[in-house]
């Protein structure tokens, strides 16, 4: 086992980890932070999409000792108790949300991406959300989403 | 492994020396699956993401010095003046997956379907290892043997890639289901060097390792009008460049794609890769 000492959503967190356990799984077993869902395990799909040190990573193909010392942000950090984000918001109002797994990631993945550019072509968001399915959606509602959202960020 | 990640290239290569047994990881986005899947069940790992003058790049007198801890996110805003390389880093997974991917895991894992496998073999560039005992320079087809074999000693890393500048211009295309998140079904990179009149084609996925077009590269370069961009290719001429570019090809039937069908997309990209550079080449002189 090996200690892993990462600053999740501002907290400092101290774990036990086996050699090559995820920072997906350390953040979901071992931190009860279940909002990064665990579906393809293989960075597919990007449903546990989380940023570290700042950057958009899928939170399975990172282990958990290369976090260690880092930080993470996960989408539980990302609405206030009651009060939702602005992109969580967009994704209810446009009807983006429909089983909701992808979601997750998809809000993650969508902060990201209107934080670098506030105000993105459809093209940029294809591109930006590439590595996010939804197999409910079909997509347009989440591009009316984002569309949504930055009004609401800008 | 107990003892703190390496931050430095001489810590990395005495852990390498020191632990053969732990798994060198940089972006993990390769060696994280089978983990995930429960096929690979290493005792330790040896974190590389830490070792900053890994994850640099530079010009060094008429040559490129990409370090092996570069990220495709990285090439992709970084290294414009090798748009075959750029094109090649951006259709590597997702962004999620080139925030954390680096050039040097792409030539470790050495898969045939390597994103940036094809460009740095047209580029002809070499591979640099580095153990305790010293550093090696090997060049691409030295390096990479077969599929997911290189000539990697047991306590070496692949510390970066080099290769020189060339004049002209070149693209890279790939063929899969998606835009995103493909593994490619075929390949191609071409390098135009109007500096030594040479056309320089590498197939990706469609062979055990990347590999050349040596007789259509000839071809091509006889074909050429050198002296006179605006003199534009027969049509026939390219068409001969696509069948002789995809005579290289030694592709397999596999769930992505037939043997046929992968020959049939060399022989279309080459030929289009060719004519792309040949009227890239006519813009600038224009």
């Amino acid at each position: 086992m090996t200690p892993v000492t990462t600053m999740v959503n501002g907290l400092e967190r101290t774990v036990d980890v086996p050699p090559a356990t995820s920072l997906l799984t350390l953040l979901r077993d071992e931190l009860d932070l279940t909002g990064s869902k665990n579906a393809c395990e293989e960075g597919e799909c990007g449903s546990c999409t989380v940023w570290l040190d700042g950057e958009l990573v899928c939170a399975c193909l990172v282990a958990a000792v290369q976090a260690d010392g880092r930080s993470v942000r996960t989408i539980e950090d990302l609405g206030d108790g009651e009060r939702l984000h602005p992109v969580q918001e967009a994704f209810l109002e446009a009807g983006a949300v429909q089983c909701g797994f992808c979601t997750p990631g998809l809000v993650v993945a969508v902060a990201d991406l209107l934080d670098r550019d506030p105000h993105p072509s459809d093209e940029t968001i294809r591109e930006a959300l590439a590595g996010n399915l939804c197999r409910c959606t079909g997509y347009s509602k989440i591009l009316a989403a984002v569309h949504l959202a930055e009004e609401a960020v800008a | 492994m107990s003892e703190p990640a390496p931050t430095t290239l001489a810590e990395a290569l005495e852990a390498r020396a020191a632990h053969p047994e732990a798994m060198p990881v940089a972006g993990g986005t390769d060696l994280m699956v089978p983990v995930n899947a429960g096929r690979l069940r290493p005792d330790a790992l040896l974190d590389l993401s830490r070792v900053a003058e890994l994850a640099t790049w530079e010009l060094r007198n008429g040559s490129v010095h990409v370090g092996a801890g570069t990220t495709f996110a990285r090439i992709a805003r970084e290294l414009g003046a090798f748009p075959p390389l750029v094109q090649a880093a951006r259709t590597v997974g997702s962004p999620q997956i080139r925030n954390r991917a680096t050039i040097g895991g792409n030539l470790a894992t050495a898969s045939p379907a390597g994103d940036s496998l094809p460009v740095l073999a047209a580029f002809g560039a070499d591979v640099l290892v580095a153990s305790t005992r010293g550093e090696r320079r090997l060049p691409w087809n030295e390096f990479l043997l077969g599929p997911k074999r290189t000539a990697l000693a047991e306590d070496e890393l692949v510390v970066g890639v080099e290769w020189p500048l060339r004049d002209g211009p070149g693209s890279f295309a790939k063929i899969g289901t998606r835009n995103a998140m493909v593994i490619a079904i075929a390949s191609v990179c071409l390098q135009l060097d109007t500096r030594e009149r040479r056309v320089r084609l590498a197939l990706g996925s469609v062979a055990p390792t990347v590999v050349r077009a040596p007789e259509a590269e000839a071809f091509a370069a006889d074909a050429i009008a050198w002296d006179d961009p605006a003199r534009p290719l027969p049509e026939q001429t390219a068409r001969e460049f696509g069948a002789l570019a995809a005579a290289a090809a030694h592709p397999i039937d596999d769930v992505r794609g037939s043997a046929a069908y992968r020959r049939r997309t060399v022989e279309v990209l080459a030929r289009r890769a060719l004519l792309w550079a040949l009227a890239d080449r006519r813009e600038a002189s224009a």
